[in-house]
């Protein structure tokens, strides 16, 4: 399977995103350019994390006008299959790939840590290799983690079972405590109504390795890859 | 004649100022005494410290670069080299915490990727008031969001560090930042102005009027009119900055440049003096060129601006164009303000007429170097002097008050609002004694510690002094590296003060020593005097920063208990020392006594059976015993592990319970080893002479530690995680 | 030409800094703080454009970049400038 890691300006997740598909899962991998046109043939295009455009005026908000985004509309609409981690995930939502937004956490601090992660769906073509409820272990690292939908958008996720990951205690279940930065129905990650396109704050390439404390995130990568 | 007020203004006393018209051969103009006043202040030509610092060891096989460029360089094998080095940027964060903790994380970057490095790792020794006032609250927080806020943004994980809290620090508050980057050998670069003719080009942020006289403020005592200071404090883009890295590292990586310099304290006015002075050539450069984001700005202004975020390149002729697409890729101005020249002198012209015209040499190697006076201080008589204070009663309530005072409690509050896991390097989380960043690609891993101990530095200078760089390489040994090389900042007071000069002596005194023997060289780093406000100084503080390197990172063990049923052994002996303790500090209100002793041959033993156990597969976790002493050492035992496993203790020194529980004599590491291995552990000791043995067994859920079989501590893990975890989260939410 | 654009939370959503603020407003002393609202202001100075066609396309920049739809509202005026005499 080809991959496309984008990089914006400010981009930081790039090489660590690339290091895990080209070393890890040895996968052909490529860097797109956020002023270029050409997709060069992946079949998966990923948004890494980051600080794009600084963060300045909201998350993802300028990443998303990005040349290369036209593109990567174009090609989500065909079906194409797009991953955005963290920053991604707020320059997909700031593009209406998926739906809601991103607000500042509740404890207005910046996290970074560990959290447990539940899978309630693992039927998506990036989590195929896990099984419904299973608790995934995955750091997270960011300001603005706090998802916000209106409660008729969040009524419709749920019952397409477009929510794929919950934020989730060691036992799996989705208390306050945590739920560290506060956000809608403890919504971690989330899935177009489509399949393709999926969107999470936690870093799944920073949880790839045993070194480096867990292996969990690997299984998202290896869902994609496998056939 | 010249106003003395102009010069008092410009921190240049009056020998200075008829050294500069003697160096100039006239007097000099107002740009000109600008550009002087910088680069013979404090912070940039190190007048006050040079003499001495020139006893520290600098010279070793696998050194690249020693003190003198923007960062120091160790050959670590393989191709490979590591960039590091420490800095302070203190008073700006007394006065904006925010900003000036986050332009000090910006500094630093720079120092590194200015030499070709791709920074890899961040530090910060932090230095704050008790957290008991809300301005104390205020500026930890402040800095703390600063520094996350900057190294977050452009990608480097901020992966250790300190925090101490001292009264001494509430109106010097202390920020240090440590950075370390990645260099392949051949592909390193210097602050070069080669080649008569090549153009300068200058790249970043557009100059303002941020930060004029930052560097002479940050060699000016505090008086009550600080406040007035503030628009003096420059503002950090992180954004700017990772575009100016990436642009600036892919420049490099195609050869394109000749030398580059980052424009840091003093600016333009830093740069354009420091390359042609190190290249035997001069430079001269038209302000008219200079992108400004101001209006109106007078060549004084521009000079001596610290704008953040840029760099001055020099490139041959025909790379320009090539460079200038490449920044043009990240969207940044590459101008081209001016060439190398043939003389000495640094030219400088603003609207058709030369506005500056001194020799370089003058500006950056001719500042006078003083060897000012030092006197013993009297204080050092009475607070030698110390009284043991009748033991308590329960020891344990003694050691739950211990571990949740915020020098050795929880720091998660502060590592947590730091990224320390962005380019998926971080071996050890933030907590244990070292940072570890594995070599992508390889086996070998580099370790990174901050360590200083003002206290024990105050009561005894030259004993802290070798402490200091002891500690550093104990908490490298617990984590299997060995040291290569030390960056230090050493902070302290007025030196125009005698005894604060005798203070400083000492430290270098003690440091030195203590580098000798281990054997590892002093790269460079930074001196920030002055740390004084209304006549009070701060203790003196040197920070170490001292790097290691792992051979294989698959050996890796943490500071917490790992198993039940492992054996517990110390490696060292116990002794009722409990000068300069934390829990004489924090018990009893009594900062006096001499600090431990420190034999730097038996350390140096100790920590080299530490190193080899851990290489050779036998332990299961090292943990070095320092501020609060055993018992806590082996509290966090039991705590920095998920698994929290408790253990049993069997001690049977005769001395005084608290000394054995709290005392913090050098030289000690607590190893756990299963049944099986413990024999080669005990071996390896006997080997080097060190003294080992087996105080007790890892399980349970408690901490029990028990003195010739009577028992002077039982408590519950759960309690003592109770403790430590809520200390500075509850410190810091007092309204 | 100036227009002023002010871009605030939508009612619906939580606005925590906003609580902060009126928080630490209120043990300051200012008892009669009700609620605090953050926000942002943006001041954009034109160029070559008239008045008419500036009014259909600052509403159109503060949708489509200023704000987020989802959780922003927006305003936005004209600033008049003081006639020099």
């Amino acid at each position: 399977m080809k991959f496309g890691v984008v990089i914006f300006p400010g981009s930081n997740c790039d090489y660590d995103t690339f290091f895990v598909l080209k070393n890890g899962l040895r996968q052909e991998t490529v860097f797109l350019w956020h002023k270029d046109h050409d997709l060069r043939g992946v079949d998966c295009i990923v948004l890494p994390g980051g600080f794009s455009y600084g963060d300045y005026l909201r998350s993802g908000a300028i990443a998303r006008f990005s040349p290369l985004m036209q593109e990567v509309r174009e090609f989500a609409d065909r079906g194409g299959l797009v991953l955005g981690i963290c920053n991604g995930f707020q320059v997909l939502l700031e593009l209406g790939l998926l739906p809601g937004a991103m607000l500042r956490n509740k404890n207005l601090k910046f996290l970074c840590q560990y959290v447990h992660l539940r899978v309630d769906n693992p039927e998506t073509r990036f989590t195929r290799r896990t099984r419904r409820g299973q608790v995934l272990r995955i750091p997270i690292a960011h300001f603005d983690g706090h998802y916000f939908s209106p409660p008729e958008a969040l009524r419709d996720l749920e019952e397409h079972g477009q929510v794929v990951f919950r934020y989730v205690d060691e036992k799996g279940e989705p208390t306050e405590a945590a739920n560290v930065n506060g956000s809608a129905a403890s919504i971690a990650g989330l899935i177009n109504r489509r399949g393709n396109v999926l969107g999470m704050m936690p870093h799944p390439e920073r949880a790839s390795e045993a070194l480096l404390g867990s292996e969990d995130g690997r299984l998202i990568f290896e869902s994609l890859v496998q056939p | 004649m010249i106003d003395p007020k102009l010069l008092a203004d410009h921190n240049l006393t009056l020998e200075e100022y008829e050294r500069i018209v003697s160096l100039v051969g006239r007097e000099p103009n107002i740009t000109e005494l600008g550009i002087f006043s910088l680069m013979w202040s404090e912070h940039c030509s190190y007048k006050s410290s040079k003499a001495f610092l020139k006893k520290l060891p600098t010279k070793g096989k696998h050194v690249i670069q020693g003190p003198g460029e923007n960062a120091g360089i160790i050959d670590i094998g393989g191709g490979l080299a590591v960039v590091f080095k420490i800095e302070s940027h203190h008073h700006p964060s007394f006065i904006e915490p925010f900003q000036g903790a986050a332009t000090g994380v910006g500094g630093i970057l720079r120092d590194i990727f200015t030499m070709g490095a791709r920074p890899i790792a961040l530090l910060d020794s932090l230095r704050f008031g008790p957290l008991d006032t809300p301005r104390n609250r205020a500026i930890m927080d402040g800095v703390v969001a600063g520094i996350s806020s900057y190294g977050n943004s452009i990608g480097v994980p901020t992966v250790g560090g300190e925090v101490y809290f001292d009264d001494c620090y509430s109106k010097n508050p202390l920020v240090n930042v440590f950075c370390l980057g990645l260099v392949e050998k051949d592909k390193i670069f210097y602050a070069k102005a080669e080649g008569v003719g090549n153009p300068v080009l200058y790249v970043g942020s557009k100059t303002g009027r941020d930060g004029i006289h930052g560097a002479t403020m940050a060699s000016a005592e505090f008086g009550k009119e600080t406040e007035q200071k503030r628009p003096n404090v420059q503002v950090g883009d992180p954004f700017k900055e990772k575009l100016l890295l990436e642009a600036c590292l892919e420049v490099m990586d195609k050869g394109l440049i000749v030398g580059i310099q980052d424009m840091g304290a003093a600016g333009l006015t830093c740069s354009t003096a420091e390359m042609p002075a190190k290249s035997g050539t001069g430079i001269s450069i038209n302000l008219d060129l200079v992108p400004q984001r101001e209006e109106g700005m007078t060549p004084y202004e521009i000079m001596l601006s610290e704008s953040q975020e840029r760099m001055l390149l020099v490139a041959k002729k025909e790379n320009v164009t090539e460079v200038q697409k490449t920044f043009a890729k990240w969207d940044l101005d590459a101008v081209d303000i001016g060439e190398v020249t043939a003389g000495r002198n640094l030219r400088v012209s603003f609207r058709g007429e030369t506005v500056v015209d001194v020799p370089v040499d003058a500006v950056v190697n001719l500042c006078p170097v003083y060897r000012r006076p030092s006197r013993k201080p009297a204080y050092l008589q009475t607070v030698q002097k110390l009284d043991l204070p009748p033991l308590a009663s329960d020891l344990g309530a003694t050691l739950l008050k211990l571990i949740a005072s915020p020098t050795i409690a929880d720091k998660e509050w502060v590592f947590r609002q730091y990224d320390h896991m962005v380019q998926t390097n971080t071996a050890l989380l933030p907590g244990a004694d070292a940072a570890v960043l594995r070599v992508k690609g390889q086996k070998r891993a580099l370790a990174i510690t901050l360590d200083g101990n003002a206290l024990y530095c105050y009561l005894d200078p030259s004993t802290g002094g070798a402490i200091a760089v002891a500690e550093a390489c104990r908490n490298l040994a617990c984590v299997g590296a060995r040291p290569i090389g030390v960056t230090n900042c050493l902070n302290f007071g007025n030196p125009e003060k005698p005894e604060i000069m005798w203070q400083f002596k000492k430290v270098i005194e003690g440091m030195a020593e203590a580098c000798r023997t281990f054997e590892i060289p002093v790269t460079g780093g930074n001196v920030s005097f002055y740390n004084d406000t209304e006549g009070l100084s701060i203790r003196p503080t040197p920070v170490l920063g001292i790097v290691g390197l792992i051979d294989d990172v698959d050996r890796l063990v943490g500071p917490g208990f790992k198993k039940e049923g492992d054996a517990v052994v110390l490696l060292g002996e116990n002794r009722e020392e409990l000068g300069g303790s934390e829990y004489l500090r924090v018990i009893h209100g009594l900062e006096k006594g001499r600090p431990p002793g420190i034999d730097l041959e038996r350390e140096k033993s100790v920590q080299e059976v530490c190193i080899q156990a851990i290489t050779s597969g036998l332990v299961r976790s090292a943990h070095d015993i320092s501020e609060g002493g055993l018992a806590v050492c082996a509290a966090e035992g039991c705590i920095l592990d998920r698994a929290e496993i408790g253990c049993v203790l069997d001690l049977d020194d005769k001395i005084r319970p608290d000394a054995l529980l709290f005392g913090e004599a050098q030289s000690r590491i607590l190893l756990s080893a299963s049944g099986t291995r413990l024999p080669k552990v005990l071996d390896l000791a006997a080997e080097k002479g060190v003294p080992a043995k087996v105080i007790g067994r890892t399980g349970g859920k408690e901490l029990v530690i028990r003195q010739s079989g009577r028992e002077i501590i039982r408590l519950p893990i759960h309690r003592l995680i109770e403790a430590w975890k809520n200390a500075l989260p509850g410190a810091l939410s007092v309204r | 030409m100036r227009v002023r654009i002010l871009v605030s939370f939508k009612e619906s959503v939580l606005d925590p800094q906003g609580q902060t603020v009126k928080n630490a407003l209120l043990t300051l002393g200012y008892g009669f703080v009700k609620d605090v609202r953050q926000g942002k202001v943006f001041e954009i100075a034109l160029d070559g454009i008239t008045e008419e066609q500036a009014r259909r396309a600052i509403p159109e920049i503060a949708d489509k970049v200023l704000a987020n739809p989802i959780i922003e509202k927006f305003t936005w005026e004209i600033l008049t400038e003081k006639k020099k005499v």
